[in-house]
């Protein structure tokens, strides 16, 4: 009997596993998922939270829930990979041995990483939206909020769902109009990029959303402190933006227990080859998700396009065979633009965001790269296709593949 | 993508002037792009960082971040942004012939 054994039991470790175990021989491959506790939250969720869209119960269920029967749940938190020897040790001191190994522990907010962000404001003024605890302190901050500047705060790249940020500040331009208090709001959007938009074609076609809503956006900042006294964030080259609420994206760092494995990178990221997942260090290693260190951005929909392309390689690479699928970093968003609109990004590797209609050429019915309303159902929508459809491993009838029809070609330069 | 003739080489290059071509780079070539974007002379600290850059991006297939020329790399934060001023990463891309550091839009 040989063993998959899969850490994190999210979004990646559960559509694996959703997938893998009806294609595997239950006499020949035994399975285990490793997670610490039994909530599995649905993190696009978080964004609503602040706006009381959704509560609480939108974004959490019973992670057993979700893994298949014939797949073994152990409750528990890895201390060390130790891949010379393949085996896994628990902080309770459980030894997992295994033949092939998953990697899926995802990534997650660092807040201690930037000097002064644990200080006297953490959770009064100064917020975050990546965890759900945070989401739900930062509801309370934006209910009492009466006017001054609110400032949304990128620390460094790579971040999970990259355009989660730029959603929130749509969705506070849009709230505090609602309210009738948004000529009292000073928005600022502070990224360490060169500017909110980085890709040609997709800056040339939403670069006015941010201006028409009046917000305004400081680039290349990189910062060295939050100065919880004086209420600014301070880069390196001592520019200082003051805020009377600030909802920063602290740096993300993948899981601390895989430091020292011989597996990652300096942020704790799996060092995979892009195309299967599989370890550059060793063969029986693989990481899913956000924990890999592929070049894309690091959300749901990269994880379950490439698991597609993962499913059929590691069939083979179960048989011993080579592995002859390739992932192409495909992945598509709906991005949040405020007042029940939203965008959709649809992009690969190679090929930027582009306009167009998705998934049916010319018909759509979702419009690349520009805002509409049933762009916004179809993030609403979602929630229900992740809970029921994605993580039980069925299909959605989209290919794994990024397709070039439905796009339009347009010269940048 | 068009050609362009930087210190007497045509080079690939990208709608924001970025060479394409990885093994297109060299140090004459360097020289004339960091005076486009307002570094008169290249000197060994500059050398020192476009050449972990490229390194890093060969090893990697991505462009290191400011925070891993930093840690990854050794070199002071403050002192890139001397080096390179006001956009260190986009300055500091450019210059060493790597693709700038990019998000999902």
């Amino acid at each position: 009997m040989k063993h998959l054994l899969v850490l994190g039991g999210g979004s990646a470790g559960t559509m694996v596993v959703a997938k893998l175990r009806p294609r595997l021989d239950p006499d020949e491959w035994r399975i285990t998922v490793v997670d610490q506790d039994d909530e599995h939250h649905y993190q696009p969720g978080y964004l609503f939270i602040p706006f009381g869209t959704y509560r609480r119960e939108d974004a959490v269920k019973r992670r057993s829930r979700f893994i298949p029967d014939g797949v073994e749940l152990v409750f528990g938190k890895p201390a060390k990979v130790e891949p010379e020897a393949n085996r896994v040790r628990l902080e309770d001191g459980q030894v997992l041995a295994y033949d092939q190994l998953i990697i899926a522990t995802g990534t997650s907010p660092r807040p201690e990483e930037t000097e002064g962000t644990l200080g006297s404001e953490w959770r009064k003024s100064v917020h975050e939206f990546y965890t759900l605890e945070g989401a739900l302190a930062l509801k309370g901050a934006i209910d009492r909020f009466e006017g001054g500047r609110f400032v949304v705060h990128i620390t460094e790249m790579p971040i999970k769902c990259p355009v989660a940020p730029l959603e929130l500040a749509f969705l506070a331009d849009a709230h505090f109009r609602e309210r009738g208090i948004r000529d009292l709001v000073e928005l600022v959007y502070v990224t360490p990029l060169d500017g909110a938009f980085t890709k040609p074609v997709a800056a040339a076609h939403l670069g006015h959303l941010l201006a028409e809503r009046g917000i305004a956006v400081e680039t290349d900042f990189m910062i060295e402190r939050i100065d919880a006294e004086a209420k600014a964030i301070v880069s390196y080259d001592e520019r200082e933006i003051p805020f009377d609420l600030l909802v920063t994206v602290p740096l993300n760092k993948g899981a601390d227990f895989l430091a020292g494995s011989g597996l990652v990178d300096h942020l704790n990221y799996v060092q995979v080859d892009k195309h299967t997942g599989q370890s550059r260090h060793y063969p029986n290693v693989f990481a899913l998700g956000d924990a890999a260190d592929l070049p894309t951005s690091k959300a749901g929909a990269t994880a379950h396009y490439s698991i597609d392309v993962f499913t059929e390689n590691f069939q083979q690479h179960a048989r011993g065979l080579p592995m002859t699928h390739a992932y192409d970093g495909h992945a598509n968003c709906f991005v949040e633009s405020g007042n029940g609109k939203g965008l959709l990004l649809d992009f690969n590797y190679d090929t930027q965001p582009l306009p167009g209609r998705y998934p049916l050429p010319g018909v759509g019915p979702f419009a690349l790269l520009e805002e509409s309303e049933l762009n916004h159902a179809g993030k609403l929508m979602f929630k229900w296709a992740y809970w029921h459809v994605l993580l039980r491993g069925r299909e959605l009838p989209l290919p794994a593949d990024m397709s070039m029809a439905g796009k339009v070609l347009e010269a940048t330069s | 993508m068009t050609i362009a003739t930087i210190a007497g080489q045509n080079v690939h290059v990208n709608e924001e002037g970025f060479l394409t071509e990885f093994g297109e780079w060299n140090e004459s070539i360097a020289a004339e792009l960091a005076k486009d974007v307002g570094i008169d002379e290249l000197t060994s600290d500059h050398l020192a960082v476009l050449r972990f850059l490229r390194e890093d991006y060969q090893s990697n297939g991505e462009t290191p971040t400011l925070r891993r020329v930093s840690t990854v790399g050794g070199f002071d934060t403050k002192r890139l942004f001397q080096l390179f001023p006001k956009k260190p990463a986009k300055k500091m891309s450019y210059v060493a012939g790597v693709p700038k550091p990019v998000g999902c839009v």
